[in-house]
């Protein structure tokens, strides 16, 4: 994530999964499942996960806003001080800032990220959460889900499912950071 | 991008970058503190000793908190509990407590380069919390990261030092962390309490507290330490309090925003007065609570790299 | 080290050192052998000329082509002995002096007890011939206990055996008593050592006040320390008429002192270590204790006047003020560690720095270790005119190696120069025509 990244497609070391016109339809269904799910805003807030859930989160919250008039909750959680794999790294990944502006107890919290992966960053997510309060509900939303879980995870909003090998490398980039919307396969 | 170091032994060591890497951390750390739960896994089962050579309450418990709140364990070592006896060298009690399985020795001794010396004898990441006149580290980083928080830069305010530079380690600190990043640095004190060549710091020398306030964004007050006063430095605390005690006239010279802080202890009356120390331009409390934010991006930085871990591997 | 075994085995009557580059200060500088015979030198030239050179008996040591000097005289050591034996022994210091090609050294009186009185004095003397390496004379107190009030019995002092007196470690900073000493020293024709410090102007200082004190946060010793007591010294050796002896001179400014005061024809002499000519106060900088002495390191500048004084004469001797310290106490803290680093086995390489750098002729720096010193204290050796003791030092001046303190024939190991590579190799030591240390 963040790479800089400003080639015309067809980029060379790209298999692309989902252009950005397929990203902000997908967005739309995914903003659309949760109100369904969620029978409206009610008690309901977004927790994006740093850095791409974050975007996503924000996007799916402009999508919520058109639809509903109403502004829903959101925060951001960086959840590098609760990962597993601090105390075997070398180096030590940078902390960047939670910012929760609402207490999320009794609340029911979307987390959003951008690939669902082995499931450890939504354990962290999830632990992170728990030490802010007890929500009443916690649910899931990612924009791709790539298989290969080592926990028992699972989500309630998937943008879309790709088959992937072990050792690739899905990769979401983001107008926000100066990249064209797409989620890609990156071939070394 | 990491702090790449074992250990935090000075400022001196330190370049700009890394200085703001260590004030960014504990700016997203800071809201821990903030939070109902005030704790972290980052540390779980990573063993902190805080190895105090000299009393501190204030800067062990600083640390003890940080460390806490990083979920690592913390034992407190001081020559008085544990089983120090005369002819144990520093290393010796040092590598005992290492074979305990310590990740962070934090270390405050009266003996300038204790840190340095502790940190070239045992793998554990040493933070030096204070090592004679020599530095202090830690102080210097929260003042900064307060002069930061409240000021929104460094570079290019107007800071004083006021006080006995010659025999603390603050003083020191300070001066390096703040020239590195661009403030305009002035000390005050008597000429007794100048060591040699400071001038070479990059600093700007006044004996004259009138002068030195005029025009200063941040004013940074050290503790008169009374044991000084035996040694002919100072005739006597009363001479002292006249002409370097901050009081509100002369709060007046310097800049309407201006900010006053102090490592503490307070001496109420000869350094300070206490209608300054009261007042909201005193920011001494903010410092206290930085230090713990400050302390924790420490402890997270340098816990990758202590030589154990990699051991353990 | 072999074990002690007091005398070692007999010696030959009639020794021929061949093959080498005689240099006796003053005397002969060149291709020159030495004829040496009961312990005495006999003849020293190329060819030998008296008969015995032909005698079936000689011994021949071979010196291919290395120099062949005069046995170093050291005025300043620290034997530890009695009191301090774990640090240093008369046995273990004199061997390391004559591993360092000194023969002759002269001890100071800060043992425990203080060598204050002719027993002391007269242990110091058995010790020494026990351990049959170097010659050894003890210097002997000024003051009772070295407490800076009462005169010792200076008198008694000279006459078991004591060269000159001193209160070094613990300088007379009363000027009535240094000056009542000098008075009281003229009677017995020695001269009165000071170790230069003003001990109120130290302030429990560790290392030299400058900028790396500075940035340190290590309390200093300022250049006046020593300076404020140089100028005493020479005002009071102009009051007295008395020699006095400056020990270690450090600073720029004690080497000017001293030079306008030999102008003025004052009698007085000064020594100066090869640390204070070797490195200066950056060796502080890693809080490394071996480099904490008093005087502490100075400046480059000061550095660079000790060796001009060096050159032009206004230092006389190169002393080691060899002070050995346990490995524990240098192992504290910088500034808890004791001042002292040992200096025997480092001084002749250290000195030929300043040859190999065109400081000083070779001859000239032999002569501050042997000649000069040895007339400054009135000894008997320093030369290898014939009839001088045979004490000799044959050393290779080019032959480099690496200091390593572990090797050391001293018992501590305090030096700041491990791990140095030098040049200047001792290859043999003689003292009274006896082989003591043999390095071929």
């Amino acid at each position: 994530m963040g790479r800089d990244d400003m080639n015309p497609s067809p980029r060379p070391h790209e298999r692309l999964l989902m252009d950005g016109q397929e990203m902000a339809r997908t967005l739309t269904r995914i903003s659309h499942e949760i109100l369904e799910r969620n029978k409206g805003i009610e008690g309901l807030a977004l927790v994006g996960i740093r850095t791409g859930g974050v975007f996503l989160a924000q996007r799916i919250a402009v999508r919520i806003q058109q639809i509903e008039k109403r502004d829903v909750p959101l925060g951001e959680l960086d959840i590098t001080l609760y990962r597993d794999d601090l105390s075997i790294r070398k180096d030590q990944p940078e902390i960047r800032k939670t910012t929760i502006p609402f207490h999320i107890s009794d609340l029911k919290i979307v987390l959003v990220d951008d690939v669902l992966f082995t499931g450890r960053t939504i354990r962290a997510a999830l632990d992170g959460l728990m030490d802010l309060g007890r929500p009443a509900e916690i649910q899931l939303a990612v924009l791709v889900d790539r298989g290969h879980r080592q926990l028992p995870i699972r989500a309630n909003y998937v943008g879309k499912s790709i088959p992937t090998a072990r050792e690739e490398n899905v990769q979401v980039f983001f107008e926000e950071l100066g990249q064209d919307d797409r989620v890609a396969i990156l071939t070394p | 991008m990491g702090l790449e170091r074992k250990d935090l032994l000075t400022i001196a060591a330190l370049s700009a970058d890394q200085i703001q890497l260590i004030l960014t951390t504990a700016e997203s750390l800071k809201e821990v503190g903030g939070r109902d739960i005030k704790k972290v896994p980052a540390l779980r089962g990573k063993t902190v000793v805080n190895l105090f050579f000299e009393p501190s309450t204030r800067t062990r418990t600083s640390f003890e908190l940080a460390a806490k709140r990083l979920s690592a364990d913390v034992i407190n070592f001081s020559p008085s509990s544990s089983s120090m006896v005369k002819g144990e060298t520093l290393v010796d009690t040092a590598r005992n407590i290492e074979a305990m399985q310590a990740d962070i020795i934090v270390l405050r001794h009266s003996s300038p380069g204790a840190a340095e010396n502790l940190a070239r004898s045992v793998g554990s990441s040493v933070i030096n919390a204070g090592d004679g006149w020599h530095e202090h580290p830690t102080q210097a980083l929260l003042d900064v990261f307060t002069i930061k928080e409240k000021k929104g830069r460094v570079s290019g305010l107007v800071i004083v030092i006021v006080g006995d530079i010659a025999h603390s380690r603050v003083a020191r600190s300070n001066i390096l962390a703040l020239t590195k990043l661009g403030a305009e640095v002035r000390v005050v004190a008597p000429p007794t309490m100048i060591p040699f060549g400071l001038e070479h710091l990059g600093v700007e020398i006044f004996y004259n507290l009138d002068e030195a306030l005029i025009n200063t964004d941040v004013i940074i007050m050290l503790r008169l330490q009374r044991e000084r006063l035996g040694r002919t430095l100072l005739p006597s605390l009363r001479e002292y309090a006249k002409l370097f005690c901050l009081t509100p006239e002369r709060l007046k010279l310097a800049k309407p925003d201006v900010i006053v802080m102090h490592p503490g202890p307070l001496n109420r009356g000869v350094e300070i007065s206490p209608s300054v120390a009261d007042s909201p331009v005193a920011v001494i409390l903010d410092q206290v609570t930085n230090g713990v934010s400050v302390r924790m991006a420490l402890m997270y930085l340098l816990s990758g790299f202590s030589e154990r871990s990699t051991l353990n591997e | 080290m072999t074990k002690k075994t007091g005398q070692s085995p007999p010696f030959p009557h009639l020794l021929c050192i061949q093959g080498g580059i005689v240099i006796d200060p003053g005397h002969v500088n060149g291709r020159a052998d030495v004829l040496i015979q009961n312990g005495s030198i006999i003849e020293v030239g190329f060819p030998l000329t008296n008969p015995l050179s032909q005698d079936s008996s000689i011994t021949i040591l071979e010196a291919n082509g290395w120099v062949v000097a005069p046995g170093l005289v050291d005025l300043h050591c620290h034997l530890r002995e009695p009191g301090f034996e774990y640090k240093e022994t008369i046995a273990t210091g004199a061997a390391s002096a004559v591993a360092g090609g000194f023969t002759t050294i002269c001890c100071m009186p800060n043992t425990q007890p203080v060598n204050d009185n002719a027993a002391i004095t007269k242990f110091m003397f058995a010790q020494a011939q026990e351990a049959g390496k170097a010659r050894v004379f003890p210097i002997g107190a000024i003051t009772k206990k070295s407490e800076g009030e009462e005169l010792a019995d200076i008198g008694e002092l000279v006459d078991a055996g004591c060269v000159a007196i001193s209160d070094d470690g613990r300088p007379v900073m009363n000027s009535l008593v240094m000056r009542r000493a000098l008075e009281y020293a003229k009677a017995f024709g020695i001269p009165v050592v000071d170790h230069c410090e003003d001990l109120h102007l130290t302030d429990g200082g560790c290392m030299n006040e400058g900028m790396v004190s500075t940035e340190l946060g290590m309390p200093g010793i300022p250049d006046a320390s020593e300076e404020v007591m140089v100028a005493r010294n020479l005002a009071l050796a102009d009051l007295t008429g008395v020699h006095v002896h400056l020990a270690h001179l450090s600073t720029a400014r004690s080497v000017e002192l001293v030079r306008h005061a030999k102008g003025q024809g004052l009698p007085v002499s000064a020594e100066v270590c090869p640390h204070h000519f070797s490195i200066t106060e950056e060796a502080v900088r890693c809080y490394n204790s071996n480099a904490k002495m008093n005087p502490p390191l100075r400046t480059d500048e000061d550095l660079q006047a000790l060796k001009q004084g060096l050159v032009d004469g206004t230092i006389d001797a190169i002393a080691t003020d060899h002070a050995p310290h346990a490995l524990q106490e240098k192992q504290l803290e910088f500034d808890t560690a004791p001042f002292g680093i040992v200096g025997f086995e480092t001084a002749l390489p250290l000195t030929l720095r300043l040859v190999h750098e065109g400081v000083l002729s070779l001859e000239q720096a032999l002569d501050k270790l042997t000649r000069s010193p040895a007339q400054l204290f009135h000894l008997p050796v320093g030369s290898l005119q014939p009839g001088s003791h045979a004490d000799i030092v044959v050393f290779d001046p080019h032959e480099e190696w690496v200091v390593d303190p572990t090797t050391f024939f001293s018992k501590s190991q305090n030096t700041p120069f491990g791990g140095w590579t030098v040049r200047g190799k001792v290859k043999m030591t003689i003292v009274d025509g006896r082989i003591v240390y043999d390095a071929r």
